[in-house]
């Protein structure tokens, strides 16, 4: 099937508004007997379902924790990107819109990210009118911050909760709904399959996670707003339950996956500690604002870092990159991490992590407080005790949080921190109206490859999903269900739900039955490994090889081996991981061969094999400037399509930070 | 570290449940206390035993799912700390730790240490929120907000719905919980609007989920992770009085 991305005709910042004055609606009557599935109740979930809800259609909303409110978006910690140009600093829409296509290394689709920017400034509108408590200035105004791979300040944030604010405006929004009748909520759910009648999505199959009951649920539409695939690689930053099943049952279903290799290794995370790490801990993005990143100049340094003198130090990333410093990119400041310690300059007990310093910003935080106070002779103990409770203010939460992980208090020493796998930019494919390659199957929010191309920009997952949820699928559901209004509520004793439901069943008795002797947890730390090791930093033909075969033993192995305790009756958590981590072990391998497949390094898709004099990443724009888009064939067999990105008002050049 | 764990199994919301004693070793002073569960639960797998389960997500201090009711506090001895972010530094070798779920009759248990705690979310349905539908908000700068009603109300929506505090309760009051929604939305100006009837329903939802009142022992404040203050119930409790009084509506 050639893929039709449906971008509108006409001048870039003419196509969104030309499109919702054009696009099919649904009448207030018809939309009361259309029914909408929504699965997840993060940002991107919450939000549609709820502006869903209030237009009148009837929802269903699916997460699999025990109150919508836990999504893993509530973790979300440093901001949100808008075009507001609050600061007078020179931000507009295109602005926006070109930081996001360059810092995506110009594998992302122009018109998607153009709408992006354009409706950014509406989700701070809407988000403040929801009573979300964003930072202010003391005049009332709203205050920002800076975030990587931008000149301006357009974050929003609300102290290092951002994303918690966000969900709970949503999550508020959507009890609203709830209350109101117009959305049906289902939490401890798990959505196993897609069902199709007639090559449409009309359903899906949904085990209750207390009683172990399979269901199905008719929808007139499918909204697969399910989260990102991170927790492949086992550490993360990603919730423990983040997993890709509800993405990988729609792919096996006609979806197609999209750039599945572009995984977004985030730079500031705590360091593994020990074999015992469930996963890992993000230090946001927003601290690199204030914090300087360094490395000793001497390798195997083993002096505490309080201890080495100043001009014995290498802040390697101002040296490195001059116009950006420490706000490079995050692909950008991973590598240069890993460059570090590899060559022998990694600090603490395992020598891979480098030190994120905030002496410097405490002594400039206090002495601007002093100057406020009329003291411009202050002693030094007065400027460090006011610089830190300034930056207290800003990053308390993150300050304590390391401490209570670490045991080190990080206003005194240097934080220790190393990248970890943190987003998926790749995801399922959409269109410019958010459908897959399924009619009537839609994908937002971190599920979805839209708009980050190989690389995202910090705070602009938390716009995507609510931009996609709250602006961009009110829109574009609409222009599909006109068409759907005489379709009839389809009984769930037909046949293909008949059929969908059996074949999760015959899986889930499949596990239970191997009774083998590894538990989930161990073989995913296998899969884990493998991935880190040759689809993780860096990547090359010959590991990418190795690792196909050694996941497609491992698989097998699984399947063989895995021991999954009690009954499928009732609740089970093994059982739970056991049906994501089985999916993991099939994406693994797509994602290795796509990995292998791009020989160009772009964005967080680093080829050894393609790179600059200087170890930056060579983008081979002749030859890969597409989307890959991958089509199941069934049994671990794919194919690959390729949509073309043509830049219309891009000129696509060698990324530079310098 | 070798440590004893006595903790309460339980098949289902019917079974009755016990204490069940295990022995765990070479716990290591940095795990998370749910990483000591994991390397627990490793074992009874390996044993062929069910594994216990909890409820857990981020493990990052912010979702709320984690809920262990530890020698007698909720999330533990730490101050201000989620069960997910206590490292095992807080015990030493030889301790003897005994876990719990959340108990109140408005959390019934699941499983073993997982309990439903979806009354949290009726009492947000009853009345926690703005009723702004997608689309009908003004420029986010025309409303400018004192910062510091911005900041207290930030720091009474930080709250994570774990529901620690109703633990906490000797009553099983969901007070704390409750007030710090109505903190929130009541310090901001967008929240002015359903002042009145915000409170008065919610307090009522709260009520009929079968909590217990508020006798102002503050053992709520004293366990809740995120800090979140009992000067909120009195905040409440001036809502409420000043939304009876003026007559509802
Ligand atoms: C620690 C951390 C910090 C971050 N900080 C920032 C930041 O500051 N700024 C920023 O812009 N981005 C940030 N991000 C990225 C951002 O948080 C995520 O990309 C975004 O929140 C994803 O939202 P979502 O709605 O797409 O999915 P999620 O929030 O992941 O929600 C997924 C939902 O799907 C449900 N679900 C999944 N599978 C199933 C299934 N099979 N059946 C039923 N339900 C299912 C889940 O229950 C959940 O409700 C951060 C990410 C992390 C990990
Ligand atoms: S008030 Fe505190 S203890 Fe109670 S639910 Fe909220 S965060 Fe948990
Ligand atoms: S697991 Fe999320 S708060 Fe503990």
């Amino acid at each position: 099937m050639p893929l039709n991305s449906k971008i509108p005709a006409g001048e870039m910042a003419q196509k969104w508004i030309n499109y919702k004055n054009t696009c099919k609606l649904v009448n207030p009557a018809n939309k009361r007997s259309i029914e909408v599935i929504v699965i997840g109740t993060g940002l991107a979930g919450a939000s549609a379902a709820a502006s869903l809800g209030e237009m009148g259609y009837k929802v269903k909303a699916f997460c699999f924790q025990d109150s919508a409110r836990r999504a893993h978006s509530i973790a979300a910690q440093g901001g949100i990107n808008a075009a507001k140009n609050y600061q007078n600093d020179g931000d507009s829409t295109f602005r926006l819109f070109y930081d996001t296509i360059k810092g995506g290394d110009y594998r992302a689709r122009e018109a998607n990210v153009y709408r992006l920017a354009e409706v950014s400034a509406n989700i701070i509108d809407q988000c403040v009118a929801q009573g979300v408590p964003f930072a202010r200035e003391y005049g009332g105004l709203l205050s920002n911050r800076s975030f990587g791979g931008t000149q301006v300040q357009r974050t929003f944030y609300a102290a290092g909760q951002t994303g918690q604010q966000l969900l709970i405006g949503a999550y508020q929004a959507l009890e609203r709904q709830i209350a109101l009748g117009n959305v049906t909520m289902y939490d401890r759910h798990e959505m196993l399959d897609i069902v199709k009648i007639d090559d449409k999505a009309r359903g899906i199959i949904a085990r209750d996670l207390v009683s172990g009951k399979l269901e199905r649920h008719f929808g007139h539409a499918v909204l697969l707003c399910s989260g990102g695939y991170g927790n492949v690689f086992y550490l993360s930053t990603n919730a423990m339950g983040s997993n890709v099943t509800a993405a990988w049952k729609a792919h096996k279903k006609g979806a197609y996956f999209g750039n599945p290799c572009f995984t977004q290794i985030h730079p500031t995370c705590i360091p593994v500690s020990g074999d015992h790490q469930s996963k890992l801990t993000l230090m946001s993005e927003s601290l690199r604002n204030d914090g300087r990143i360094w490395v000793p100049k001497k390798q195997n340094d083993t002096r505490k870092a309080t201890d080495i003198p100043e001009e014995e130090r290498d802040y390697y990333l101002e040296r490195r990159y001059p116009a950006f410093g420490n706000l490079v990119p995050r692909d950008v400041a991973s590598r240069a991490a890993k460059e570090r310690c590899d060559a022998g300059y990694g600090v603490g007990s395992s020598r891979q992590a480098v030190y994120l310093d905030y002496a410097a910003a405490i002594e400039r935080y206090g002495r601007i407080e002093c100057n406020k106070q009329g003291n411009h002779n202050p002693q030094i103990d007065l400027v460090i005790k006011l610089g830190k409770e300034v930056v207290k203010e800003k990053y308390g939460n993150l300050f304590d949080m390391y401490e209570k992980i670490t045991g080190e208090n990080p206003y005194e020493t240097p934080m220790r921190i190393y990248p970890a796998v943190h987003y998926t930019m790749g995801g399922i494919w959409v269109d410019y109206e958010l459908m897959t390659t399924v009619p009537g199957l839609y994908a937002l929010g971190e599920a979805n490859f839209s708009d980050h191309g190989a690389n995202r920009l910090g705070a602009s997952a938390l716009m995507q999903g609510l931009a996609d949820g709250y602006f961009v699928i009110p829109y574009t559901i609409g222009n599909y269900l006109a068409d759907e209004i005489r379709t009839k509520a389809i009984p769930t004793d037909h046949p293909e739900f008949v059929k969908a439901e059996k074949e999760v069943a015959d899986r889930i008795a499949r596990l239970m039955s191997i009774k083998g002797t590894e538990s989930v947890e161990s073989l995913h730390k296998r899969l884990g490994k493998i991935m880190w090791d040759k689809c993780g930093m860096a990547r090359n033909a010959q590991g990418l090889r190795e690792a196909i075969s050694e996941i497609r033993a491992l698989r097998e192995e699984f399947w063989k081996n895995v021991r999954i305790p009690g009954s499928a009756d009732g609740m089970n958590t093994e059982l739970d991981k056991a049906n994501r981590v089985a999916d993991f072990m099939e994406l693994g391998e797509l994602m290795c061969m796509d990995a292998l497949e791009r020989e160009e390094s772009c964005g967080g898709h680093f080829r050894e094999e393609s790179q600059t004099e200087d170890g930056e990443a060579k983008r081979n724009d002749e030859a890969f400037m597409y989307v890959a888009a991958w089509e199941s064939k069934g049994n671990n067999q794919w194919e690959m399509h390729k949509e073309p990105l043509n830049y219309e008002i891009m000129h696509p050049t060698q990324r530079s930070y310098k | 570290m070798n440590l004893t764990l006595k903790v309460w199994r339980q098949q289902n919301a019917q079974a009755q449940g016990g204490f069940e004693t295990y022995q765990v070793k070479d716990i290591s002073s940095e795990m998370s206390f749910l990483e000591m569960f994991d390397v627990l639960n490793e074992q009874l797998i390996n044993e062929g035993k069910e594994p216990i389960t909890f409820d857990h997500d981020c493990r990052e201090g912010i979702c709320g799912a984690c809920s262990m009711h530890i020698n007698g506090q909720p999330h533990g001895p730490w101050h201000q700390t989620t069960t997910c972010q206590l490292h095992m530094r807080a015990y030493k070798d030889g301790d003897t730790i005994v876990v719990e779920p959340w108990r109140a009759k408005a959390f019934p248990v699941i499983k073993d240490l997982m309990v439903d705690r979806r009354a949290f979310d009726r009492i947000i349905q009853a009345g926690g929120y703005i009723s702004v539908d997608t689309g009908n908000a003004q420029d986010a700068n025309n409303l400018p907000v004192d910062k510091h009603k911005a900041d207290e109300s930030f720091a009474a929506a930080a709250c994570i719905g774990c529901g620690a505090c109703v633990a906490a309760c000797k009553n099983s009051s969901a007070m704390l919980f409750l007030s710090a929604k109505v903190s929130h939305l009541a310090l901001l100006p967008q929240g002015d609007v359903e002042r009145k009837t915000r409170v008065v329903n919610m307090v009522e939802q709260m009520d009929k989920e079968g909590f217990g009142s508020c006798t102002n022992t503050q053992a709520c404040e004293a366990e809740c992770p995120k800090g979140i203050s009992v000067q909120n119930i009195r905040r409440l409790n001036a809502e409420y009085i000043r939304s009876v009084f003026s007559g509802g509506e």
